[in-house]
């Protein structure tokens, strides 16, 4: 059994369900509360458990996620939402030299059990400011885990493991993901270690997360009608990197495609590739194959923008190129 | 001649409001920093210790008078140059000593150095080597005690540099919002590593900055321990009766370089020796002395004593071990609990 519901109600039912159960749990950012959250995600909650726990801040993005930090050492289960990742820049500092540091440096003394929600993504016309995917980055930083929900499942059910987890854990939720309505399963729970098969495929992979599954699941779909069974990966955690199911769908397909929203160049996409070209070198059929974003600011008009992003007719183009 | 840029204060002066024992352990502690200190550039030299040094020395009686006014259930977040912060606070000054040498027996196993010694015991959160990287966090300690109904007061030391810092002036707003029981400690030694406080803020003022956050802000004379000691106390107290936080402004001056690697162009010799003059160690010493509650005999031996615990101090660190290379990934993440 299941139901329908949207990715920001999902969000929305996983902060109750750990707010209601853990005292310790609190939510604290920008317009978190009276507001109801930049996207509602927190619509709601601060009549439910007060001013205490739904916590608005500041914008003070550096001094709130330091907060988190602290309040975590002292015992607390922070959530701290920033609004979105190109604000996170301001908070870098204190998510990559505090939070992903401090266990390590007390040698071991002090896990900082953090975790972080942001938005994520372009596509809806708000310009080189507000459209950047910076998740590959924060991909990069030993010391922190990074989770990419894309399906309503993973946005209702990340948040709890991820709360669980005594070190820091950064959430990106795609902003063009909060309308989309999916279908919940009944039966809850999923990890935070494993990459997911999405679609299932032998002629070509693509791997991919976030925002661009839906894409990657589009273009399967065309390419279906042509006769190509194209094989969906949601890397759906991207730090650490479920090396085991990326391996699996390349020695099965043979041809990979990787979609990733994030610029073209020295990212997510070349990580992957670089981690295919090193452990699987001898299954592939054909050189690898990348679609991200153009590397250029995210522009503000529709059809530059749409051309600047990963889109489901690229995806296809790529495909098709491996098979001439 | 120049005339010196920063004049010294003259000394201190007044009755020391303290029984003998109390007076002796405040004097034993700032002996037991400069020792430590002075041991450490040494070994330093030796190559015994690497990396960043950053000594504490002239500066000692604001660790020590700030830190006997806490409780032991209250937190200390601390900056790079918090040898003197943990040794009060009571971390082991071999345990300390170990870490600088990056040993295996060090406080944080060897992974932190001088700049991050960490004790869970004592509720030192770091040694923090990021100008006002601290400022937050002690915000976050703050909050979570404010929560969970703990009277806990939060610490947090950080210098002059600090405070043009977005951090702190984030900070000091969201504990003031919050009413939030922490204590800003600023230690002005009034440079920024080599920038004076007059050549990085047009408001040299900085209890000015903290009052316009709507925080209480008192200077201290930060080279008198009993100055600093009483400004902490009666600032801890209101701090732990729910009043918000506070903030408080040690002035105080940094004898040597700011870290191993500088040769000190930024000020001058003739300002150096003025304020060592104002030492807060033969100060202190000279007031005690004066008014009966220390003999020269007593003296000689506390400062025996303190040469003493950093002898051993040394040959723990030196009998300590290396961590195994086997172990280098350890302590990035917690081990997952086994099933």
């Amino acid at each position: 059994m299941s139901r329908r519901i949207t990715y920001r109600e999902a969000l929305r039912e996983a902060l109750r369900e750990a707010l209601a159960s853990d005292p310790r749990v609190f939510l604290m950012g920008e317009d978190v509360g009276r507001y109801g959250g930049t996207y509602a995600v927190s619509k709601g909650l601060l009549e439910e458990f007060g001013p205490e726990r739904i916590r608005d801040t500041p914008l003070s993005e550096l001094g709130f996620t330091g907060a988190g930090i602290g309040a975590a050492l002292g015992g607390m289960r922070p959530i701290v939402e920033i609004m979105t990742v190109n604000f996170s820049l301001l908070a870098l500092d204190q998510i990559v030299n505090t939070a992903a540091l401090y266990r390590h440096m007390s040698g071991g003394q002090f896990s900082v059990p953090l975790v972080v929600r942001m938005a994520t993504g372009a596509g809806r016309q708000v310009a080189a400011q507000h459209s950047h995917s910076f998740e590959g980055w924060y991909a990069g930083i030993p010391g922190i885990k990074v989770l990419a929900p894309a399906t309503v499942e993973d946005a209702r059910h990340m948040l709890a493991p991820a709360l669980a987890d005594p070190d820091p854990v950064v959430i990106f939720e795609h902003a063009g993901l909060y309308n989309l309505e999916g279908d919940l399963p009944d039966v809850a729970g999923v990890d935070i270690r494993s990459a997911k098969v999405r679609r299932e495929g032998r002629d070509v992979a693509i791997v991919t997360y976030g925002g661009s599954l839906f894409k990657a699941l589009q273009a399967a779909e065309t390419l279906a009608a042509e006769g190509i069974a194209a094989e969906v990966v949601d890397l759906r955690v991207l730090r650490p990197l479920d090396d085991a199911t990326i391996m699996a769908s390349v020695a099965r397909c043979r041809r990979v495609v990787i979609v990733d929203e994030g610029w073209h160049g020295v990212g997510l996409a070349s990580e992957i590739m670089a981690r295919i070209v090193e452990q699987a070198f001898y299954e592939l059929d054909a050189p690898l194959v990348r679609v991200c974003s153009a590397e250029v600011p995210i522009p503000y008009a529709k059809h530059m923008e749409d051309a600047a992003l990963p889109q489901a007719d690229k995806i296809v183009a790529a495909v098709k190129g491996f098979f001439p | 001649m120049n005339a010196i840029d920063h004049p010294a204060p003259p000394p201190p002066s007044g009755p020391v409001p303290y029984d003998k024992p109390f007076a002796l352990k405040l004097l034993h502690d700032m002996l037991r920093i400069r020792h430590l200190e002075e041991k450490s550039a040494e070994l330093y030299g030796a190559g015994k210790i690497r990396g960043f040094l950053h000594l504490y020395i002239g500066e000692e009686a604001v660790g020590v008078g700030a830190l006997h006014a806490l409780a032991p259930e209250d937190n200390l977040v601390a900056t790079y140059r918090e040898h003197g912060h943990a040794l009060v606070r009571g971390l082991d000054m071999g345990v300390l000593m170990a870490e600088m040498y990056g040993k295996r027996e060090g406080c944080a196993r060897g992974r932190g150095g001088s700049m991050h010694l960490f004790d869970a015991r004592t509720r030192l959160y770091g040694g923090n080597a990021i100008v006002g990287g601290g400022l937050p966090l002690a915000v976050g300690l703050a909050l979570a005690a404010k929560m969970q109904g703990e009277s806990r007061v939060t610490a947090c030391f950080f210098g002059d540099g600090a405070v043009a810092e977005g951090a702190f002036h984030e900070s000091l707003n969201l504990a003031a919002l919050w009413k939030l029981p922490v204590l800003f400690c600023c230690e002005n030694n009034l440079y920024a590593m080599g920038t004076a406080l007059e050549r990085h803020e047009a408001q040299t003022d900085l209890c000015l900055k903290a009052a316009s956050y709507g925080l209480p802000a008192q200077a201290a004379d930060g080279m008198d321990v009993v100055a600093v000691h009483e400004a902490t106390k009666s600032a801890v107290a209101r701090v732990r009766g729910g009043e918000g936080p506070r903030f408080l402004e040690f002035r105080t001056y940094r004898f040597r370089a700011h870290s191993m690697f500088d040769a000190e162009l930024y000020r001058q010799k003739a300002e150096v020796e003025a304020w060592r003059t104002r030492g807060p160690i033969h100060t202190f010493t000279a007031r005690l002395k004066a008014e009966g509650k220390l003999t020269e005999e007593e003296f000689l031996a506390l400062d025996a004593e303190a040469q003493a615990e950093v002898a051993r101090a040394v040959d723990f660190a030196e009998a300590g071990s290396w961590e195994s290379v086997e172990d280098l990934l350890r302590d990035v993440h917690t081990p997952e609990a086994a099933p």
